[in-house]
């Protein structure tokens, strides 16, 4: 039981920003990583050491968000493919260059908070994506495993997720942005 | 080089990657398109920014609580 403890001291934070990623409510994601961290466990014996804990950790804690999703929306069916057939992001619309330092912008609360707002407008299936290819710093390769989707499906959601957070954010850190729009919410 | 063509690169480029084929042609649009360069920069930009800020902390005494309960729970199972 100690060296599990410190499988879930290393891995805590990691689960709990994926989940949150996910499903975007911290209730739902303090859940996770206990459901995650007990299943996990529970089925230690059937991991294989071909693929590295953290990536079999996160495949369950990506699996148990998308079930608390649908939980909360009354059993209707949430999985990855959700609305990812959308042309949005695929071409830049808005071309105004951002401030030389956006984060100067604003105050690190403020910031948390319009990154969150952002994020959340976009289908579960890019969010994850790149939350685990950019934030977390897996490889495609290992994205695509965790989450069973294809190399090239990896791909073309992480460049749609990273063009639609680009074009949202330009709001607020292009060069005539004002602090005073991030009192709208995010598109 | 169109603009299309080069989004379809972009994320090569984004990602460092050091085979992108035709890296001379893209860099070339980049030269000519302020469109593009203006793409790839503030791509660039978002991705930085949500690297380096923690947007969903695991507060100290939440941590706490969740290391207990989640040992708990396996040891009952």
């Amino acid at each position: 039981m100690a060296a599990y403890e410190k499988l879930v001291k290393q891995y805590d934070r990691q689960v709990f920003r994926i989940a949150n990623h996910i499903v975007q409510n911290r209730e739902d994601a303090e859940d996770v990583v206990q459901d995650a961290f007990l299943k996990a466990y529970q089925k230690l014996n059937q991991f294989q050491g071909n693929s590295k804990f953290y990536t079999w950790l996160v495949r369950i804690a990506v699996n148990e968000s998308l079930m608390r999703l649908r939980k909360r929306r009354t059993g209707k069916m949430v999985s990855i493919d959700e609305d990812v057939e959308t042309d949005e992001g695929s071409m830049p619309r808005d071309l105004a260059d951002w401030s030389p330092d956006p984060e100067a912008l604003y105050g690190q609360s403020e910031m948390a908070d319009i990154l969150r707002r952002t994020i959340q407008g976009l289908p579960p299936g890019f969010r994850v994506v790149f939350a685990l290819r950019d934030v977390e710093g897996l490889s495609t390769e290992e994205t695509a495993e965790t989450l069973g989707l294809s190399i090239p499906a990896v791909k073309s959601r992480l460049l749609r997720a990273r063009l639609q957070l680009r074009e949202r954010l330009s709001r607020y850190f292009k060069r005539d942005a004002k602090p005073a729009q991030a009192q709208d919410g995010a598109k | 080089m169109t603009c299309t063509e080069f989004l379809a690169q972009l994320d090569e480029m984004l990602d460092q990657d050091a085979a992108i084929p035709l890296r001379a042609d893209l860099e070339e649009h980049l030269r000519c398109c302020e469109h593009c360069e203006i793409t790839l920069s503030t791509t660039r930009t978002t991705i930085q920014i949500y690297r380096s800020h923690e947007i969903y902390e695991l507060p100290e005494d939440l941590r706490e609580r969740l290391h207990k309960a989640i040992l708990a729970k396996c040891r009952k199972s």
